[in-house]
């Protein structure tokens, strides 16, 4: 491990995927991404590495594609209506088992909304990156050194199941610094023997191809996809859970607005309230379990989001009646305060013991 | 005496064409099948595949290949160059993906310079949709969706692909020709090989443009297509040289 160092969300976010052993980085300037770029296109050219700036996000996606069904580490990153221009791609990339990186710095929309930070993607991530039968991994940050880790374990898991993986992040924690330790640099090259990169005449032709031209055999491919599914499902659920054990009410929150309602929590708890925060760290798949057994003790649940109630649906999903779920959320760039979330407690708990 | 070669060039695969009778496609697959064949790349080479009628490519060439969204192959042929440069990149693109909805893809890996050979098949019509306008519809031609002839006033006017990109930096080689007799099937094969030798020294994008009959969509028999092909897209799409840097550079 490294020394520690003051970085940028944003620039750690490029630095922690040249060390996780990405090399190829394709993008198109937006706010409030866009040092990511502006950092790639420094670095890359000093470890060897390709930064192309895209004609659109259309085209960078597509470049991804390539780079990806070719072998290598390839990312991109955008903002909320890059992702919109990307989703086709990305739709492709699912159905053609192409690992790769996207990271989504969240802003305000819809439309081109605004530049602040938002969280109204939620669906767009876990719900419809574009058309068609599929999931992203899907992972939130809530600080710069969880976003350094996350970017190595989501190439990582992204090679591992052959499936593009997403960061989403806001324009909070992308714009803000934080001291962090970035990890020991990876392998640039990975083992892919599926990859296009020149059959060398010793293997038949690789192919990587989304068409099924057969509805059966597209039918079966696409089980086949979703089994792999399961197994995530299974086996890659990630969350934090904050003074849960004895809590009654519990906050579920991720990345800037868990960092929002973590303070909320703790006044609550110097108040006297027993509320705690359960904070999603995989979007996709959504840590059912964690969200499931705090449903057998707690009194009621608080979702808290920058959107105007999207990751609530979940939770209610989850909860399925038991308890009651409420919601409380800012959105268009808004961020909500410690404050506004703590009432939002103490209503619910009917007052201050 | 020209030795007549028989058989199957190795870069193509067993796979029976889907395509209609009378098409060009098969043609063309063979010269770019025998360019590989000849240049000894296939091991190396990765194709990319469009959408449309050509995007089962991917099961004729035995090379590694990609099929791209439609309209995006230069950007997908982008990213495996870069991220493989001494692989040998080409993409098959018909005109509705590469001149209408993969313009910008292509007109930018063009100015770029991409290492990338771009195998063009102009046919003035969608085929694998069943034969509505193209960008490079001929003026009065009828289509599906043109059914009083393409009318320039409100449906717009024909794109020339090589001509246009012929004023890119970053094109290297922008051929146009058909595939209509032996003569220009052989010319063909040669701009094709010579494509794929300017990206082995790295000379920049190359463009074969081929313009094609799509004997189907047009609603003629195949030698009928081909004397159209002859009368009416020849006169707006000249066969030639529309840029070739030779022995420089880009």
């Amino acid at each position: 491990m490294g020394e520690k160092v003051l970085m940028k969300g944003n620039e750690a976010i490029a630095e922690a995927a040249i060390a996780a052993g990405c090399r190829h980085f394709f993008g198109y300037p937006i706010t409030p991404q866009t040092e990511v770029a502006a950092y790639m296109s420094k670095r890359m050219p000093k470890v060897g590495g390709v930064y192309l700036q895209g004609e659109s996000e259309v085209a960078s996606i597509n470049m991804v594609l390539g780079a990806g069904a070719a072998g290598v580490r390839a990312m991109t990153s955008t903002s909320s209506p890059g992702i919109s221009l990307m989703s086709e791609g990305i739709s492709y990339m699912a159905g053609s088992d192409v690992p790769a990186l996207i990271v989504n710095v969240q802003r305000g929309g819809p439309g081109l909304g605004g530049i602040q930070p938002s969280q109204a993607d939620y669906f767009q991530a876990t719900r419809s990156t574009g058309h068609g039968d599929f999931h992203l991994l899907v992972f939130a940050p809530s600080t710069v050194q969880e976003t350094v880790d996350m970017i190595s374990d989501a190439f990582d898991l992204a090679d591992k199941y052959r499936m593009p993986a997403m960061i989403l992040s806001d324009g909070m924690l992308g714009q803000m610094m934080e001291p962090v330790v970035l990890p020991d640099p990876k392998p640039v090259e990975q083992d892919k023997p599926w990859a296009a990169k020149g059959h060398n005449n010793e293997r038949p032709h690789n192919v990587i191809n989304s068409l099924y031209i057969q509805p059966q055999e597209l039918e079966d491919l696409v089980r086949k996809r979703f089994e792999k599914y399961r197994t995530i499902m299974q086996n890659e659920q990630r969350a934090e859970e904050y003074l849960t054990e004895d809590a009654d009410i519990i906050v579920v929150a991720y990345g800037a607005s868990s960092r929002v309602s973590r303070s909320a929590v703790d006044k609550a708890r110097a108040e006297g309230i027993k509320a705690g925060m359960i904070r999603p760290i995989s979007l996709w798949p959504f840590p059912v379990k964690a969200v499931s057994k705090a449903a057998d003790t707690a009194k009621a649940f608080l979702t808290v989001e920058m959107s105007m109630g999207q990751m609530v649906d979940d939770v209610r999903l989850v909860v399925a009646g038991r308890k009651p779920v409420e919601f409380y959320g800012r959105t268009g760039g808004m961020i909500p305060t410690p404050k506004e979330v703590y009432e939002q407690i103490v209503r619910i708990n009917g007052g201050v013991c | 005496m020209t030795e007549i070669k028989g058989g199957r060039p190795h870069a193509l695969t067993d796979a029976p064409f889907h395509y209609c009778p009378g098409c060009t496609h098969g043609i063309v697959h063979r010269l770019v099948a025998e360019a590989i064949d000849e240049l000894g790349v296939e091991g190396r080479t990765v194709g990319v595949a469009s959408v449309g009628c050509s995007v089962f490519t991917y099961n004729y060439f035995n090379c590694d290949m990609v099929q791209a969204p439609h309209g995006r192959a230069p950007a997908v042929a982008t990213g495996i160059k870069r991220a493989r440069p001494e692989a040998v990149v080409f993409t098959y693109q018909g005109d509705g993906d590469l001149a209408a909805i993969g313009t910008a893809e292509t007109v930018h890996a063009a100015t770029r310079g991409e290492n990338i050979v771009a195998i063009f098949i102009d046919t003035a019509i969608y085929g694998m949709t069943g034969g509505q306008m193209a960008p490079t519809t001929l003026p009065g031609q009828v289509t599906q969706t043109t059914p009083y002839g393409r009318d320039v006033k409100t449906a717009g006017n024909p794109i020339r692909v090589c001509e246009m990109l012929s004023t890119l930096d970053g094109v290297a080689l922008a051929q146009r020709v058909t595939v209509d007799c032996v003569k220009n099937v052989k010319a063909a094969k040669k701009a094709i090989k010579k494509a794929f030798q300017y990206q082995m020294e790295g000379k920049g994008y190359c463009i074969v443009e081929v313009v094609s009959t799509c004997p189907t969509n047009w609603g003629m028999a195949p030698t009928d297509a081909l004397q159209w092909l002859r009368d009416n897209m020849l006169p707006y799409y000249p066969l030639g040289v529309y840029k070739d840097v030779g022995e420089g550079s880009q």
